[in-house]
């Protein structure tokens, strides 16, 4: 009976949504002020649904009712409870319907969070929102039912995927999708900008969050991916330029050039068009990620649920919503007045380059990524495009733009002054050939590039800083003015410090890949092997029953100087269900660094064929994407930022403003 | 070895089958150096039935065909080039992660070129458009007033 329930609730929502997509725009049109605000309660009403429908597809997955065929096809009776939960979204049907259920879930936010916002563009904000949800609840009425039964009832499911059940599934999806489809607001407020034709700073620091809260998730949710990649799938590659790690990388790349954009448009009214631009690039590149994902278009490694058939609908939806959108920009964008002029050297100048490279190497990503099927379907000659020539491009196109993140951070809006901001960055600069000159001393081997990366990081994680010193530091006043100046600054200046240094923590642990140690060897037991500055040693073999698998698993011992400092224990599992088998690598983190065992077959003599690494600082990668979400955390908790908030501060200013006069 | 021991070699040689991996010990050369060049190698040919793997990663068999292959042939004293050359006779270019810069290819190799030439014209020619409006410098009594205003301890 829930299960009806949960599709009558998407019906509902779907309804919802075409009254959301039809009234407000309405209601902006005839400046009808109930018609729009009926818009927000719309918007959480369809939440309210999708929620309720998804809750219901949860239940039937927890309870294992096998006549949904979704529960059927994904889960099994024995699956532990959390891989219940989390094999809602890891098939087809659930992860579409997650897909909506975080469209609706902005939308909601949207409707009651931004009360103060002008009436006219959150209508039409909302209006468009509806339109994308409508378009995603008819693909999965009509192609993706995720309540469809089966009859007669199996006694026993089939079980998820056991690449999927894991800790990393859990996590990713969700927060990939909530970076993914949280772009769909800055793209609704793109269009809505376009239907009003009125633009300005104030559409700025209304989209501003949301864009914002978009890239934090996807930042996270490409880190997360990431990570799970590198410890699943056995070797130790943390990003192999796979076409759906593009598909989500293409995104963030726009969606970070949308960010730079922004600012400038929020704080000096210009690159309005071009902001507006972005933000349709970014939803338009998710779109294609969706596309690209579901369609199976691409069979890659990541392609596990995907069906050609319902190819068509997306790609409909994607023609409909880019075609639509950008023909609504080649129309209205010429209404949108252009403005705010700057000197080449200055902050917006800066922010200019740093969105070319951005743009260029996001376009160069989605020409590399198609290509080979545009390629294909053109003549009929296959070729690849694969991680050499991404890394090849990408190295071009990004070292510049690092070297240039803390210079821009140094440069003045409006009219900067190179020479003042060589001056503060001299520190930063110094430290950084500090470390090249002592790595290139004391270090042999290895890459050539890996210590000007090193250096390079260091210069951009201090140089990140330097513009927070610069604004707090004046000579001959004592640490009490200092700490008042700090005390003052926006919090969004420190997200932005903490974000770019962010970038250089990144950079650290990729060039110290560099540096990484691998053995391929048959281990035997008792017997110390060396690996970088440890030892391992195989200490015995055991196997035991998980709740829906076997396993064998090699347990070994890390010893430093002869003292045991950490055990380890890679394993591989064979899941009954699906005949199939896993191999879990064995994975330990010492100092930043970590030592990656992945473990193959037996040999009949008794040892042990292994793959052994030693990854310095490689765990920087990732902490350093963790590092670059705070910083955008601290931006979207600035006062300034903060929705609503207007009213409140100018009410605290009074007594403060005084003695300024 | 004890019976345990044995019974669990034997369930991994059972799991094995399922979970095949990338390069493994049997495959290594004993010449460093030679090995050292099959493995930057391998990393730049990709496997040919899982998509989008070199065969340096993959656990597929036909990947570690081509590793022996590649192997053999660098035994044999082929460069690196030469491998690669006979690969791409037997396999097709579709063999080479990177593609070759070829009739085909042109426009993937040269469109991060194009772009970012295109675009800093863009940039300039909006510049340009805009120039007509240059930016007084301030006076310098504006300049005091604003340091006043910045920083009320300094003089006006």
């Amino acid at each position: 009976m829930s299960v009806e329930i949960g599709l009558f609730a998407l019906i509902l929502a779907f309804v919802l949504a075409l009254i959301q997509g039809l009234v407000p725009f309405w209601g902006a049109y005839r400046r009808d002020a109930h018609l729009m605000r009926l818009a927000s309660w719309l918007a959480v009403g369809q939440f309210a649904f999708i929620a309720l429908a998804y809750g219901l597809l949860t239940y039937a997955h927890i309870t294992d009712d096998f006549s949904v065929l979704n529960v059927f096809e994904n889960s099994h009776s024995l699956k532990p409870l959390v891989y219940k939960i989390s094999g809602v979204w890891g098939n087809h049907e659930g992860s579409m319907l997650l897909w909506v259920l975080i469209l609706s879930l902005f939308g909601a936010l949207l409707a009651l969070l931004a009360r103060t916002m002008p009436a006219v563009l959150k209508a039409n904000v909302l209006g468009v929102q509806a339109l994308v949800s409508l378009a995603f609840l008819a693909f999965i009425l009509f192609t993706s039912n995720p309540f469809a039964r089966l009859f007669p009832v199996p006694a026993e499911g089939r079980d998820l995927n056991p690449v999927l059940q894991d800790p990393g599934l859990a996590i990713h999806p969700p927060l990939l999708y909530l970076g993914y489809v949280g772009f769909s607001l800055s793209f609704s407020f793109a269009a809505a900008a376009l239907i009003e034709g009125r633009i300005d700073a104030a559409w700025a620091r209304w989209a501003r969050p949301w864009i914002l809260t978009a890239w934090i998730f996807l930042t996270l949710g490409i880190a997360m991916g990431s990570y799970w990649a590198y410890y699943t799938l056995g070797w130790g590659g943390f990003w192999f330029w796979d076409p759906v790690e593009n598909a989500s990388l293409m995104p963030w790349l726009a969606g970070t050039a949308l960010l730079h954009s922004a600012l400038v448009m929020e704080k000096r009214n210009a690159l309005k068009i071009w902001t507006i631009f972005l933000a349709i690039v970014a939803f338009s590149l998710s779109l294609l990620g969706t596309f690209l994902v579901r369609s199976g278009v691409l069979t890659s490694v990541h392609a596990f649920a995907s069906d050609p058939r319902r190819g068509v609908f997306i790609l409909a939806i994607l023609v409909i919503f880019i075609g639509g959108s950008l023909a609504l920009y080649a129309w209205r964008a010429s209404r949108l007045q252009a403005g705010g002029l700057f000197s080449p050297v200055s902050r917006e100048g800066a922010l200019v380059v740093n969105n070319l490279l951005l743009t260029v190497s996001c376009a160069t990503i989605l020409v590399g990524t198609l290509y080979p099927l545009a390629l294909e379907s053109l003549t009929g000659e296959k070729i690849s495009v694969g991680g050499p020539y991404f890394n090849l491009c990408a190295a071009i196109l990004i070292w510049p733009l690092l070297v240039l993140v803390p210079v821009g951070q140094s440069l003045s809006w409006k009219r900067g002054d190179l020479y003042g901001a060589a001056q503060r960055l001299f520190f930063a600069f110094v430290c950084g050939l500090l470390v090249l000159v002592l790595i290139v001393a004391f270090r042999s081997g290895g890459p050539v590039l890996a210590p000007f990366g090193m250096g390079l990081a260091v210069y951009i994680i201090c140089g990140a800083f330097a513009e927070i010193i610069s604004r707090i530091w004046r000579k001959s006043e004592g640490l009490h003015a200092l700490w008042s100046r700090l005390a003052g600054l926006p919090l969004s200046a420190f997200g932005t410090a903490v974000a770019h240094a962010g970038v250089g923590v990144v950079l650290l642990g990729l060039s110290a890949t560099g540096w990484g140690i691998e053995h391929i060897v048959a281990i035997k037991p008792n017997q110390p092997v060396a690996l970088g500055p440890y030892e391992l040693v195989l200490d015995g073999l055991i196997s035991r029953h998980g709740p829906n698998y076997e396993e064998a698993a090699a347990q070994m011992s890390v010893r430093s100087g002869g003292v045991i400092v950490a055990r380890i224990e890679p394993s591989k599992r064979n899941y009954a269900a699906r005949q199939m088998g896993t191999s879990k690598a064995g994975i330990v983190t010492l100092n930043l660094g970590q030592i990656y065992v992945s473990m193959a077959d037996a040999n009949a003599d008794g040892s042990v064929n292994m793959r052994l690494y030693w990854k310095p600082l490689v765990t920087l990668i990732w902490l350093g994407a963790v590092v670059m979400a705070l910083g955008g955390l601290l931006s979207v908790l600035d006062r300034r930022l903060r929705l609503g908030l207007p009213v409140k501060a100018a009410r605290s200013k009074i007594p403060l403003a005084q003695p300024a006069e | 070895m004890t019976m345990r021991l044995r019974l669990i070699l034997m369930f991994m040689l059972f799991i094995q089958p399922f979970a095949l991996h990338a390069v493994q010990v049997d495959e290594l050369l004993p010449n460093p150096a030679l090995e050292h060049r099959a493995r930057e190698l391998s990393a730049q040919l990709r496997c040919l039935v899982c998509q989008n793997q070199s065969i340096d990663d993959s656990d597929a068999p036909l990947a570690r065909d081509l590793r022996i292959l590649v192997r053999e042939r660098l035994v044999a004293g082929d460069s690196d080039e030469a491998v690669k050359a006979y690969l791409v006779k037997r396999y097709g270019a579709f063999i080479l992660l990177q593609p070759p810069f070829t009739l085909e290819t042109y426009l993937l190799w040269l469109f991060p070129v194009i772009c970012l030439v295109a675009g800093g014209l863009v940039v300039l020619a909006s510049r340009r458009s805009g120039a007509a409006v240059a930016l007084e410098p301030m006076s310098p009594e504006d300049e005091a007033r604003l340091r006043h205003i910045l920083d009320p301890n300094s003089p006006e």
